[in-house]
């Protein structure tokens, strides 16, 4: 839906390009896309305001490098900018020496404390500790149970009672210190900032067990408002971190960098999904390069980690290459794409992929009907496609309910693309032989099994 | 890492090859039949594990009552009903309207219309998450208005922005849909945490007051209690309700609902559906088919309520859009537009996609869902 900044430099840039020095106007109108960027990325307006005035600083102050064009001089300040207001310091948990630690978390309604705190549990419980969960919420209705259901998937405990918020916190704490957990979280009810008396009572639930870790859980999805909400959770409860939640969909996070500005305390964790081992410690970087809409490698490669084996990966990539594909293998490589989340997206994560690319509209109906016909292949025919002939034709199109030229079209298409794969693994190798001595086969699988 | 990125590559340039090989001529009407029969499974039989529960069923709640949600509630829920039949715009974006309306005191107090003037206002407009696009749109209409109606000073202006503004929302449909002799379902949709299903216990609230009880379908079989938190609801409103096993399919247990409804002569079933993100493939496909679904005989679909959080930024165009397209959203709920937030982006969703603004929560209890009125939104914006 937007253009990604990089898009939006481009044109800019093409009309300047030849020059060798930006003038004060160039620098003006590249800053008033950025302004653009971040504002639709949801960076509060402030925040825009007062990162684009460190921006130009720099811009006018910077040597022109030799090597990059301007464009990806001052795309490269602004990442860098970045990056460094979302990671100055990143958040080392350090567990109380008089066990146990306590992390309490608040925040508005719907922004997923719950979940994150039992996501936080299971974190907890990867690091080898023992916590114990309290359910404080008992004002949303069954806010507990669902506490409950989702610590029994986490394996662990969950401490409530049917009295206060500030009663049912203090009463956890004594149980946590009687059976000898050493972490303990504590869910709260949603509340809006400006509810005096729930800012209140939080402040209480607080002060009955003086936290080690306040976190401020935020929606990734929260426009301008985030700067407000955690100013006024910031002077109430005085924060350590926030989590992020609902990072996996594709709204830009800018709410992160307004927060991280205004508070000046870090991201501490990421949630990217919705099991409950899709949470992990944030990483700034990546963040930088999401808000601007650039291409997010690091993101596509796990996913991909995710649903590849590294070996198979490795096997596959070199058959495309030397263009032996066959339709098994294509079947395979079309579920796992599957898995990664809409192509579009994928196509998004990319970068450099040229615009005509990303335009394209890929109808999942489509998708499932080419999957369709080479499910009517016998094994032998994936194997091998030139054995189809007429009848096979007619049988595979009987078989998968589309008409014998959609075949045709298909096994034609098909041939083509192992022609260029063919040119592109060649290209490839020469450009690797070029590159390193080492010969190819070792390396690849080394980097895959790295990666 | 880099076999896994030419992979990747490689792949997704095989994919656009051969959909588009494939696609040429191709009408969107013929789908891959196989898509379709999972839809018709409930109408064969009736999961067992959908289990209406209309009367209290104390076993499926809390088995170990050391809590309870229910007091919570109940209590400023009734009062508020005394005393204030509906609550006001103006009163409860009091706390909010602040900002947005300081800016609007700025330009006011100004002498001319100058560049500065033009400034105030779009930042106004920006930090209430109308959006940088819709914004600049809006203020380009003014400042055309400005130049043909000869607007001079900033009383003027402002008059005029709010006129616009006004102007933009009014000739929406903003009409809740129930169609007489129908099984009516409305479908509530939207993005995790945004309010739905507390929503659809306001709405419930709302009928049974007038005499018109509801049932309630339990469709968010994914997240953990949500149909503990609905069944709290339904008893609260009276409200009959129908849910399934956790993990179950969501599309049997509004089809149940369906069925109920039409039993007990009730004509309208509200279902609640698990909160998905508009991004995830499999979730929206599951939508549809809940959709589909509720279309059966003798159900009929006559509100697709999209619930968005008034703190949503401009994601929110995103998930309207995308969840328009699969579901065909015929409203949008406003949720949590008493806090800070001033709920812009449901301006930007409804001028640039359509979709009108229906209902609106300004507070916890249930009175406080109430039909947008944009003369009183725009309204209580701009008053200082």
């Amino acid at each position: 839906m937007f253009d990604s900044l990089s898009d939006r430099f481009d044109a800019i840039f093409t009309r300047l390009r030849g020059r060798g020095r930006l003038s004060d106007d160039d620098v003006d109108e590249v800053l008033r896309e950025i302004r653009v960027a971040l504002l639709e990325a949801d960076v509060n307006l402030t925040v825009v305001r007062e990162f684009v005035r460190r921006i130009k600083e720099q811009c006018v102050g910077a040597d022109l490098s030799q090597s990059l064009s301007p464009a990806q001089q001052v795309i490269k300040i602004v990442h860098q900018e970045l990056q460094n207001i979302l990671g100055g310091d990143t958040l080392r948990i350090t567990y109380a020496s008089h066990p146990p630690t306590v992390v309490l978390l608040a925040g508005l309604q719907g922004s997923g404390k719950t979940t994150t705190a039992a996501k936080l549990a299971k974190w907890f419980r990867q690091q080898g500790r023992h916590p114990l969960l309290v359910g404080a919420d008992l004002q949303r209705p069954a806010a507990v149970e669902q506490l409950r259901i989702l610590g029994q998937q986490a394996s662990v405990s969950v401490f409530s009672e049917n009295t206060d918020p500030v009663a049912v916190a203090a009463a956890a704490l004594a149980e946590a210190r009687r059976v000898g957990r050493d972490v303990l979280i504590v869910d709260t009810a949603g509340r809006l900032s400006i509810d005096a008396d729930l800012m209140e009572e939080v402040r209480q639930i607080s002060g009955a067990v003086s936290p080690h870790y306040t976190f401020l859980v935020i929606d990734a999805m929260t426009g301008q408002d985030a700067v407000q909400t955690a100013q006024a959770f910031h002077s109430t409860l005085a924060l350590d971190g926030v989590i992020l939640t609902k990072l996996d969909g594709d709204a830009r996070g800018g709410a992160a960098l307004s927060v991280k500005e205004v508070v000046g305390k870090p991201i501490a964790f990421a949630s990217v999904g919705e099991k409950l081992e899709d949470f992990d410690v944030f990483h700034p970087d990546r963040m930088a390069s999401r808000i601007l809409g650039m291409g997010d490698v690091m993101t596509l490669i796990e996913k991909a980690e995710q649903v590849y084996d590294a070996d198979v990966a490795a096997d596959t990539a070199n058959k495309l290459m030397e263009g032996r594909l066959t339709f098994e293998d294509f079947l395979e490589q079309m579920q796992a794409l599957k898995k990664m989340g809409p192509l579009q997206n994928i196509i998004g994560m990319l970068p450099g992929v040229p615009k005509e690319l990303k335009n394209v509209q890929i109808e999942d109906s489509e998708v499932a009907r080419i999957e369709a016909i080479i499910r009517s292949m016998t094994p032998a025919e994936r194997e091998d496609p030139s054995v189809i002939n007429g009848s096979r034709r007619t049988r595979i199109a009987t078989g998968s309910g589309v008409s014998s030229s959609e075949v045709n079209n298909l096994l034609k298409q098909f041939k083509e693309m192992q022609k260029m794969m063919k040119g592109f693994g060649g290209k490839a190798m020469v450009r690797k032989a070029k590159g390193n001595k080492k010969k190819k086969g070792g390396r690849v699988t080394a980097r895959a099994t790295g990666a | 890492m880099e076999v896994l990125l030419v992979l990747i590559v490689l792949a997704v340039v095989l994919l656009v090859g051969s959909v588009g090989a494939i696609s040429i001529g191709r009408r969107r009407a013929r789908r891959a039949p196989y898509l379709e029969p999972p839809a018709r499974r409930p109408a064969e039989a009736p999961r067992p594990s959908a289990q209406p529960v209309a009367e209290p069923a104390p076993a499926v709640v809390a088995p170990e009552a050391r809590y309870t949600t229910e007091p919570a509630e109940p209590v400023p829920d009734a009062e508020p009903a005394v005393i204030e039949p509906r609550p006001r715009f103006r009163d409860r974006l009091g706390k909010a309207r602040s900002q947005f309306a300081g800016y609007v005191g700025s330009v006011l107090s100004r002498s001319a219309i100058d560049a500065e003037t033009w400034d105030e206002l779009e930042e106004a407009l920006i930090l209430a998450d109308v959006g940088v696009g819709t914004t600049t749109e809006i203020l380009d209409g003014l400042r055309a208005r400005v130049k043909s109606d000869g607007i001079k000073t900033p009383q003027e202006l402002v008059v005029a922005l709010k006129a616009d503004l006004i102007g933009a929302l009014s000739d929406a449909d903003r009409s809740l849909h129930v169609e007489p002799g129908a099984t009516n379902v409305w479908l509530f949709v939207g993005v995790n945490g945004v309010g739905k299903t507390t929503t659809i216990g306001k709405v419930g609230q709302r009928f049974s007051e007038e005499g018109r009880p509801v049932t309630m379908a339990a469709a968010d079989t994914f997240r953990a209690a949500a149909a503990e938190q609905l069944e709290l609801w339904s008893r609260r409103v009276g409200a009959d309700l129908v849910r399934g096993s956790e993990g179950g399919d969501p599309g049997a247990v509004v089809f149940d609902a369906v069925q109920r409804a039409k039993a007990k002569g009730s004509t309208l079933v509200l279902a609640d559906t698990a909160g998905r993100l508009h991004t995830k493939v499999n979730l929206m496909e599951e939508l549809k088919k809940v959709r589909r679904v509720a279309e059966r005989e003798p159900g009929k679909v006559t509100e697709v309520l999209l619930v968005i959080d008034a703190t949503t930024g401009q994601n929110g165009l995103v998930q309207a859009k995308e969840f328009g397209e699969a579901v065909a959203v015929t409203g949008v709920v406003l949720t949590k537009l008493d806090g800070t937030a001033k709920g812009g982006i449901a301006l930007a969703i409804e001028r640039e996609l359509g979709v009108p603004i229906k209902l609106v929560g300004l507070g916890e209890t249930a009175h406080d869902l109430v039909d947008f009125e944009p003369h009183e939104f725009i309204d209580a914006l701009f008053e200082a």
